[in-house]
């Protein structure tokens, strides 16, 4: 079972009665803790994480994502990290010519890849003038933020 | 008519607050739940709160929460008897109700062919037309030389729409020719990608409006409205505050879209619930069909807290066969309502997207408050999804009494590891515009023109 808003104010309704000015209310499945300041009264709910074990849907194992191994780098190159976190993609849309390819060559503003992050698309530029010499992710994977994507001999 | 089904057990197939929404319903009404979840969600609350929670495939949507055989084998596998789309993913997706209609399971939502009528917007235009709705003047185009022509007849600015689209997804304005061909080109292509379907139409492009939509409910005889709801406050289509009813807006226009809405869904035999959505022109006292939602909104808190009705309970009623067991006469409006959607996203960084963990997550109480979130503190806010980490929904005996109510609130609304859009809405509850009411679709773009953003600091 779980609060709802009703019930939440019908608890708050009671506690307005009294002189209490905080109430932690705990049970096995969740803990609600209502608190009074000088603004109002406020809650924060804990639901606790069950012990059931998911079962996996018949179809759903399809082969989860591989890394790409990173392979030994020459000296001098400059990387270009993921801004922030997301999905990478190397091509304006599924199908189309990468962005870049090994040997291309970048400058500041070159867009190297399209980075998802909450259904929001967002254009990734090199940052820095060079030829791509490594790219070390492969399309539609999931990028850490500062996570390296790609190194380039600078020009 | 069918017969009556009852639901024992019920697969939601969606995550988030909604999925914790259509928990709690089940509660209510002793239904057990199975949530289907993708990897990154068997922790999330709804998880938590489910009798049993079935993986349905890795953290991307397109392999877990957009894979139509996944959550058809998902339900299979558990045995549930009905499938709770909720909104956005599959909710709308006549593949997934046919599929369920062929493996005799309940699908929450209209009938195949409604979703077929509505989901084609030139369709749900000429659902539209057919039941004596007023429509924006335009039409389909196939290629350049027709759009020219048809722009040149409606006149610019234009609106290109895709066929498939809808949420505020596949549109594009053109202001004139020199760019339409070149548009067009690209609207196709991106409705090809987004929708699987390369057909666009275009519209006239109505600069100043509102967006004032209508809750429905239909059990395939009988269609009542719910009352209206104003969206206007959007950011690049996106709703941020949502209120019912519908603002400054005179009770004759009130009454013909309401009526209109009814109207529409009738033709239909509408089965569910539903939203028609109408772009008000107050000027000149008008307003068109836009597009009709087959599907629970995420704003329908609005609609309840007017009501006092449960539109979940009402979708699951209907579903199982049975008539709505309310006439219009008893829907009863109730003072006013406003809902303000708190996404974790970086106002005064270009409202980047913010994932990661919520290191505290504290909201307000009280009488006159909803709070519909799947947010505690310790959780995590996945990068895959959508950013809405709840809605605060407020109830007042008037608007002026729920603006202030809603004023208090989020000043209550405490959201930490993450950042939030509440001191957006605290700028828009701050303007002299919302106060009075009534604002249009161009409101938010000349607010965030106009502020800096340092003044969109949670306050």
């Amino acid at each position: 079972m779980s609060l709802s808003h009703k019930d939440v104010q019908e608890i708050l309704r009671l506690l307005e009665e009294t002189d209490y000015r905080e109430l932690t209310l705990e049970t096995e499945h969740f803990t609600l803790k209502l608190q009074q300041d000088e603004e109002g009264w406020t809650q924060q709910v804990n639901t606790e994480a069950s012990d059931k074990t998911p079962v996996t849907s018949a179809v759903a194992s399809i082969a989860e994502s591989s890394s790409v191994e990173s392979a030994a780098s020459e000296e001098g190159l400059l990387d270009i990290r993921a801004p922030m976190v997301g999905t990478f993609y190397n091509a304006p849309k599924p199908g189309a010519a990468p962005f870049v390819e090994i040997g291309s060559s970048v400058n500041q503003d070159t867009v190297i890849a399209i980075i998802e992050v909450m259904k929001l698309m967002n254009s990734i530029p090199a940052g820095l003038n060079g030829e791509i010499v490594e790219i070390l992710i492969e399309d539609a994977q999931f990028v850490e933020k500062g996570q390296l994507l790609m190194r380039v001999r600078p020009s | 008519m069918t017969a009556v089904k009852s639901i024992n057990r019920l697969l939601i197939a969606n995550r988030g607050e909604i999925a914790v929404r259509i928990i709690r319903t089940c509660q209510t009404l002793g239904i057990e739940t199975v949530l289907a979840a993708s990897a990154a969600d068997l922790d999330s609350i709804p998880a938590r709160m489910a009798d049993q929670v079935i993986k349905i495939g890795p953290p991307p949507s397109l392999q877990s929460y957009l894979n139509v055989d996944a959550v058809l084998q998902a339900a299979l596998q558990t045995s549930a008897d009905a499938i709770h789309p909720g909104y956005g993913f599959l909710s709308e997706n006549a593949s997934l109700a046919q599929a369920c209609s062929d493996n005799n399971i309940i699908f929450i939502g209209p009938t195949v062919a409604q979703l077929n009528a509505i989901g084609d917007k030139l369709k749900a235009r000429e659902n539209a037309v057919a039941a004596n709705l007023p429509i924006v003047p335009g039409g389909s185009v196939n290629n350049p030389q027709d759009a020219e022509k048809l722009a040149a007849e409606i006149g610019y600015p234009v609106l290109i729409k895709a066929v498939g689209g809808g949420g505020g997804r596949g549109m594009q304005v053109v202001h004139g020719e020199a760019d339409l061909a070149k548009i067009m080109t690209l609207a196709r292509a991106e409705a090809e990608n987004a929708f699987n379907d390369d057909r666009i139409y275009l519209e006239c492009f109505v600069a100043s409006g509102r967006h004032v939509e209508v809750q429905v409910l239909g059990d395939g005889k009988q269609v009542i409205h719910l009352g209206t709801r104003d969206c206007s406050i959007q950011r690049r289509y996106q709703k941020l505050v949502e209120e019912a009813p519908a603002p400054c807006l005179n009770d004759e226009l009130r009454e013909k879209m309401q009526s209109a809405a009814v109207a529409f869904a009738q033709h239909l035999d509408y089965q569910g619930a539903g939203t028609v959505e109408f772009l008000v022109d107050v000027e000149r006292n008008s307003f068109y069909f836009l597009e009709m939602n087959a599907r629970i909104q995420v704003e329908h808190p609005v609609t309840e807290a007017i009501t006092g009705l449960d539109l979940v309970a009402q979708q699951i009623r209907v579903a199982e066969g049975r008539p709505l067991g309310i006439s219009q006469d008893d829907v009863i409006f109730n003072g006013h309502a406003i809902e303000c959607r708190l996404n974790a996203e970086d106002c005064q960084n270009d409202f980047q997207p913010s994932p990661g963990k919520v290191t505290r997550a504290q909201f307000p109480a009280g009488a006159g408050i909803r709070i519909d979130t799947h947010i505690e503190s310790g959780i995590t806010v996945p990068p895959y999804y959508d950013s809405l980490l709840g809605k605060l929904i407020v109830w007042g005996e008037d608007r002026t009494e729920a603006i202030a109510r809603l004023q208090h609130a989020l000043a209550l609304c405490h959201l930490e590891g993450v950042e939030s859009n509440i001191g957006l809405h605290q700028a828009i509850l701050a303007t002299q515009e919302f106060i009075e009411g009534g604002v249009d679709t161009r409101f938010l773009k000349q607010m965030l023109d106009t502020t800096t953003a340092g003044e969109l600091a949670n306050g």
